[in-house]
């Protein structure tokens, strides 16, 4: 937990540092007859962040907080770990089906569209960490994107990301 | 925005004297009720409080998590309906928060942390039928009592309010935040970087004054229309709420048995006579509570769990399964939740998490938050207070009738939930905006905000930061442009003067408390 202490506040504190930087891209200082600028609102808050990260870390370091006695590992054991981890990539990769890989013009991995994606990420969250039975898994893989479909795309007129599949829906409008 | 843009409001718009006689409340209230009672917001109501009954009994789930996942949903229907359909949500999760706490031993949402204190050895003792009519009753007279509260208080309140300039908004802010610090209970530190990067990250976007792009982080286009407050709340409180739930409740937990009946449920609401008074005291504290920006309804059912322990004649009683530690918390987080609409109605100050989403709501449907909504948007506000006596009324009747269907739910495996939640956060983080940029962000902040989480950064004032953060620099930036740049417009006027003094001293609570515990501890 400590050592989860000290790094989460490094990272904090390097991106406050980078927001102040970031900041003074607009005047910071007092501009005449027109008051603060831009900048300054964000300067002196992640200047702000930066003070209170740095803090943590000297507190961290002498042992002074809670989270920097503690000894306990940062997941309350190797099974939840496993499954936040896996969750996590599942969710990522489901994001990456649906926004897809491009660099400048060139594709590395066509967008396949939220409906691909989501049919997918259902089934292998409840087959691989559910163990639930098949007809169950694809009945709420199937229903879940069509209830999806109906509500946001037809009823709320939310156009939701399709990339290469987009023209297969082209019939339901 | 409009005419707010010099440094105070238009006095035409201000009425002189007390204009809301006990008359004209009950005027607006019946046409309020013209308005909350169309076939489409009774329909928006009962959704709602099934909706929130449901995401209020599903362990790891509460309000929060409920209104800031489905607010994409509103953005079709007339902001009426919108507030009359999220305002249930925001009821019927405390009413069912309840029903896990009891049942599974499990609280359905931290506001329900208190009730399973007795609600749980009262279902392990066969009671729980009791348990369960005694939490819906006293959430109905907690929620009764502070609707009535709400509806005498907030139209003085309000036109109170409508007194204000811009530094009495900034500093009022700054009382806000200053609870986090008093009140907030977190470590100090984190509690004020939480504050800050809340603030910081709603300055991303186009600068609220000269219009023109800072903070464009690795120059992607994406961050040119700034950083939803939804995309930061569905993040924290979808995505990181739920590896959280995974990560804690990993382990199938005892359901109880409870058998339920109409004799059972008449008797069981025989027993409550002698809670009355325990009922009541929920009711009043919860409300005063709730209408602190940095208390909520959990502090508010804990405090209440406490002051009746403390109250009773038989306190040993508590922790065994007691109904009045049942009732006490269920009152007290009920009255908490309507409380908490207070000052998000009257003066733009989001009284929760949950109101601090409702408010950021508000700005999205095009009302702007803060006393001229009683002004400008009666319908709009009536319509909310009369909507949550009716939805009161209907959700502890679908609350009671519907017991054996909630407990069902119950039985429902998180690992079907779980990926339903993230299909909803994955659609929800891309409708407000129509950019994928968002669902990237919305991933970050959800991996972000567990992380933190779990080293006791605080959640609550980031979120009430992003929401606020446009206001307060507004408001402190025209303050200052009107004041030639001095700060002393800041303490000059009596009533800034006045919200500084006491956030003054809420910065310097927690080390009084520190100095008297160590002292006490020095003593013994």
């Amino acid at each position: 937990m400590k050592r989860m202490d000290a790094i989460v506040a490094a990272v904090l504190a390097a991106f406050s540092a980078y927001m102040m930087w970031k900041s003074t891209e607009l005047p910071i200082g007092w501009i005449h007859d027109y008051g603060p600028g831009g900048g300054a609102f964000p300067f002196w808050l992640s200047a702000a962040m930066l003070v209170c990260t740095l803090i943590i870390l000297v507190r961290t370091g002498l042992g002074l907080t809670p989270e920097s006695q503690s000894d306990a590992p940062f997941f309350v054991d190797g099974e939840a770990r496993r499954l936040v981890l896996i969750v996590g990539a599942a969710l990522t990769i489901m994001i990456v089906l649906t926004s897809g890989i491009y660099i400048g013009e060139v594709t590395i991995l066509p967008a396949v569209g939220v409906y691909v994606a989501i049919p997918l990420f259902m089934i292998f969250y409840m087959r691989y960490l559910g163990h639930h039975s098949w007809p169950l898994v694809l009945a709420i893989s199937i229903l879940t994107p069509v209830v999806t479909f109906l509500f946001f795309e037809k009823l709320l007129l939310i156009l939701l990301p399709k990339g290469i599949t987009d023209a297969w829906f082209y019939i339901f409008f | 925005m409009d005419g707010r843009l010099l440094a105070e409001r238009s006095p035409a718009r201000l009425k002189p004297g007390p204009t809301h006689t006990l008359m004209d409340v009950i005027y607006n209230l019946i046409a309020g009720f013209h308005q909350s009672l169309t076939g489409f917001n009774i329909l928006m109501m009962l959704v709602g409080s099934t909706a929130g009954l449901f995401i209020g009994a599903m362990p790891g789930l509460g309000s929060i998590n409920g209104v800031a996942i489905l607010l994409p949903v509103t953005f079709l229907v007339p902001p009426t309906s919108a507030i009359i359909f999220l305002g249930a949500i925001y009821y019927g999760a405390m009413y069912g928060g309840a029903i896990s706490s009891i049942m599974l031993g499990i609280p359905g949402a931290s506001t329900a942390v208190a009730t399973t204190f007795d609600g749980r050895p009262m279902a392990q003792n066969g009671e729980a039928d009791v348990a369960l009519v005694a939490a819906a009753t006293a959430s109905f007279i907690g929620g009764t009592i502070s609707i009535i509260l709400f509806t005498l208080f907030a139209p003085p309140l309000a036109d109170f309010a409508l007194k204000f300039g811009q530094p009495e908004e900034f500093t009022l802010m700054v009382l806000a935040f200053s609870t986090f610090v008093g009140l907030g209970g977190d470590d100090l530190v984190k509690t004020l970087f939480c504050i800050f990067i809340g603030l910081a990250l709603s300055a991303v976007g186009l600068d609220v004054i000269s219009g023109r792009p800072r903070l464009i982080f690795m120059n992607l286009p994406g961050f040119y229309h700034g950083i939803n407050f939804l995309v930061l709340a569905i993040g924290i409180y979808g995505i990181g709420e739920v590896l959280w739930t995974i990560e804690t409740n990993r382990g199938a937990p005892m359901m109880a048995k409870a058998e339920i009946s109409v004799r059972r449920i008449w008797n069981a609401l025989k027993s409550l006579r002698h809670s009355w008074g325990t009922i009541t005291m929920g009711s009043l504290l919860g409300y005063f509570v709730g209408v602190l920006p940095a208390a909520g309804a959990t502090p508010g059912s804990l405090m209440a769990y406490g002051m009746a322990k403390s109250m009773s004649r038989t306190p040993q009683k508590f922790g065994t399964g007691f109904v009045d530690g049942v009732v006490a918390p269920e009152a007290a987080n009920n009255a908490a939740s309507t409380g908490s609409m207070l000052p998000m109605l009257t003066l733009g100050i989001p009284g929760s998490p949950t109101t601090a989403i409702l408010l950021g709501g508000m700005v999205i449907w095009g009302l702007e938050p803060g006393p001229m909504l009683f002004v400008e948007h009666k319908d709009f506000v009536w319509g909310l207070i009369s909507s949550l006596y009716l939805a009161n009324v209907a959700t502890v009747l679908i609350n009671i009738g519907f017991i054996p269907a909630f407990i069902m739910i119950l039985r429902l495996p998180f690992t079907i939930l779980a990926p339903i939640i993230f299909v909803l956060c994955l659609v929800g983080g891309y409708a407000p905006t129509n950019d994928l940029h968002d669902v990237w962000l919305m991933l970050i902040f959800g991996f972000g905000g567990y992380i933190m989480r779990k080293l006791n950064y605080p959640m609550a004032p980031i979120v009430l930061a992003i929401v606020l953060g446009p206001l307060s620099e507004r408001s402190l930036r025209q303050s200052l442009i009107a004041s030639h740049g001095s700060w002393s417009v800041f303490v000059t006027r009596p009533l800034s003067l006045t919200f500084l003094l006491l956030s003054v001293g809420l910065f310097v609570l927690p080390f009084v408390k520190a100095r008297i515990s160590a002292m006490k501890r020095a003593g013994a």
